[in-house]
């Protein structure tokens, strides 16, 4: 598929748009900033590397890993259940959902889940699923999907979420944030109370405990895994690391790089169902490990690196390119640089051909990962695979014959001449047409030198070297 | 083929695994390099200040605490907030030896789900200890168990965590060392840092979203 053109030019020439992102994405930026200083935490580049060298080790022993996962976590009385697909997923919890006759689900934000569009596999099937987290509550009124991996609704002002809620649950118009917040602490409290099954996400899969951890700050995550009956956590098969004390790694990092907090507010490690003496907690307990395409990113050494992720959104907020289009014109819920390589990775180079070249190739998103991730150098080697495949195909044929056109002329040198010198002649008369309009759209058109390098060189030589 | 067993044929495949090496349980592939070996980053500062940055830190996150000099003296620095309020307590023994299950408009003693869900639900406040606290974030360790139900810091509107001074942790990294695996223990341990916030409409902060909007800290400097 080709870029989105029409949908990207309307997001640039969104001011409101455009303020929403550049202040939110502000706001990450200079919280970060803040937490990850040399004065903040001096050991921050090593932390990275550690990370890092975590995250290459276990994902290649990923096989090791999540056996020792899957027996601690049935040590603690729960269940692994593999799922090769979202529609795996789904009907694992549908099925189990009309086994325990539950008819309402609440959630925690997971992009996991996001990514197998699990919610409305499950109200196909009259299983309601409710979003717990603010923003995602908003966005599942408004039937729209996260436009950040952290923040899903940024895109949407107090204003919006007014028209949201008067819509959809039929409250007066109220723009203060405060109160909005109190109309959804309202409706979803209930909704904890009445849900037979919690389903969240996981941050973090540890292996040498059978736990799963999620990080969160508004509390609705330890909602869902304490007072239902029934908790499921989906994550994906690369979210697991080796220990729990690898958490000092990770945990150190994650709130940081993502909000700037050097903790969320709620760090929950759960494993398993409630113990026997203990009081709350669910009765049964599912870790549902996805697949979905990610053994195919284990191929290959180098790209591998892109299941490092552990879903911060940095790369977002620093990247020019996100600042600008917003998360909505990239093709899947990944968006920013993290989703420009792991998209073509998951649906195949020759889907969304434009994603890897949506990149300045700035850097940014390298220098502010935490698991450090070298995004710029897989966006080149994702650009090679489409040039390579496009070649195959042999679509762009215009374009290579003009580049054989060129080779030749370059290689002789008096028709290069002779051509360069009636271009610097005629160039500027040509009409900004065709493709030569649209380049110039976004660009200033050179204007060929007066002089060319060839009739310089011969000035240069040709007068005396004395006299300096 | 079970999707257990492909997920794993293609992890294996994309590793280049020879066929049925490693065994499952092997021990991880020898040819990588080693696990890297933990870093834990304690700081070796005097204890006695940790209560200090800890107070800080809570401070910074719209969390107030308040110091008491010892158990008998919990009850008078909380009886501002319980006033007009009901409350409900865990089942924490040091709650009891600072007098605050006594109280007249706390519940405490719940032992079955249902009612104790129920009760916190409608509560002001919930009352708990914690069985760590660590200095650097200003944050609360507690892990559940018959003594510490999850849903009392939860649920009610205001979170009071009552607490001796020695339980102060330096850190994350320090936690982990004393509980370097908390699941043998717990099903649930979580590190609650400051009130309950969300930032998600226009990133402006609102405390109080789904966990408790206000939470104190009550450190008791002698047991």
């Amino acid at each position: 598929m080709k870029a989105p053109e029409k949908e990207i030019q309307q997001a640039i020439s969104d001011p409101r748009l455009q303020l929403a992102i550049y202040t939110s994405t502000g706001r990450f930026i200079e919280g970060r900033a803040g937490v990850v200083s040399a004065e903040a935490l001096p050991d921050y580049q090593a932390l990275r590397n550690e990370a890092n060298a975590i995250k290459k080790y276990t994902i290649e022993n990923l096989d090791y890993y999540l056996e020792q996962l899957e027996s601690n976590v049935m040590a603690h009385g729960g269940h692994v259940v593999y799922c090769r697909t979202g529609q795996e997923a789904a009907d694992f919890v549908l099925d189990l959902a009309k086994k325990r006759g539950v008819h309402m689900l609440v959630k925690s934000k997971s992009m996991t889940s996001e990514e197998i569009h699990f919610n409305e596999r499950l109200e196909a099937h009259q299983l309601e699923a409710v979003e717990t987290d603010l923003g995602e509550y908003i966005l599942q009124l408004a039937h729209q999907r996260p436009s950040h991996i952290i923040a899903p609704a940024l895109h949407l002002n107090r204003y919006d979420v007014a028209d949201v809620f008067t819509k959809e649950l039929g409250v007066e118009k109220e723009v203060v944030i405060e109160k909005q917040t109190k109309i959804a602490r309202g409706v979803l409290r209930r909704k904890f109370l009445e849900a037979g099954i919690g389903v969240s996400g996981a941050n973090f899969l540890i292996a040498d405990s059978g736990a799963i951890v999620v990080v969160e700050n508004e509390g609705n995550a330890r909602l869902s895994t304490s007072i239902p009956k029934i908790h499921i956590a989906i994550a994906g098969i690369e979210k697991v690391i080796p220990r729990a004390q690898d958490l000092a790694v990770f945990l150190n990092l994650l709130g940081r790089s993502a909000t700037g907090q050097p903790l969320t507010v709620y760090t929950s490690f759960l494993s398993g169902p409630r113990r026997e003496n203990e009081i709350d907690g669910p009765d049964e307990f599912y870790l549902l490990l996805l697949d979905n395409g990610r053994t195919k990113l284990l191929a290959d050494p180098e790209k591998r690196q892109s299941l490092y992720c552990i879903r911060c959104g940095a790369c977002l907020n620093h990247c020019p390119v996100y600042r600008k289009i917003g998360g909505h014109n990239y093709p899947w819920v990944y968006s920013g640089p993290i989703g420009a390589i792991i998209t073509p990775q998951f649906h195949g180079v020759n889907q969304d051909t434009w994603l890897p070249f949506a990149s300045s190739l700035c850097g940014a998103c390298a220098e502010v990962c935490p698991v450090k991730i070298d995004i710029p150098k897989l966006l080149l080697k994702l650009r090679a695979e489409v040039a390579e495949v496009k070649r195959k195909e042999d679509s762009d044929s215009l374009e290579r014959l003009a580049f054989q056109l060129f080779a030749w002329i370059a290689t002789h040198p008096r028709i290069y001449l002779l051509l360069a010198s009636l271009g610097s002649i005629f160039f500027p008369l040509v009409p900004r047409v065709g493709p030569l309009k649209k380049w110039a759209s976004q660009r200033t058109l050179p204007e060929p030198a007066k002089q060319s390098f060839h009739q310089w060189w011969k000035s240069r030589v040709s007068q005396p070297k004395g006299g300096q | 083929m079970t999707a257990r067993e492909q997920i794993f044929g293609d992890i294996r495949k994309a590793l280049k695994r020879a066929v049925g090496q490693p065994q499952l349980f092997e021990a991880p592939n020898r040819s990588a390099r080693e696990l890297p070996a933990l870093t834990l980053r304690i700081p070796q500062s005097d204890r006695n200040l940790y209560a200090d940055l800890f107070v800080r830190k809570l401070g910074n996150l719209g969390g107030k605490s308040f110091r008491v000099r010892d158990t008998s003296a919990v009850v008078p620095a909380i009886t501002e907030l319980l006033a007009q309020k009901s409350a409900v307590a865990s089942n924490s023994p040091f709650l009891r030896k600072c007098g605050v299950t006594g109280l007249a408009q706390v519940q405490a003693g719940f032992t079955e789900r249902e009612q104790l869900t129920e009760a916190c639900a409608a509560a002001d406040i919930g009352i708990t200890s914690v069985d760590y606290a660590l200095a650097a974030t200003g944050t609360f360790v507690m892990l559940s168990s018959p003594q510490e139900a999850r849903l009392v810091s939860l649920l009610p509107p205001v979170h009071i965590a009552i607490f001796p001074r020695s339980r102060i942790l330096a850190n994350l990294d320090e936690l982990l060392s004393i509980l370097p695996r908390p699941a043998d223990q717990t099903s649930s341990m979580v590190l609650i840092t400051g009130p309950s916030r969300t930032a998600d409409i226009e990133q402006i902060l609102v405390r109080g979203v789904h966990g408790p909007g206000e939470v104190y800290a009550v450190i008791v400097e002698e047991e």
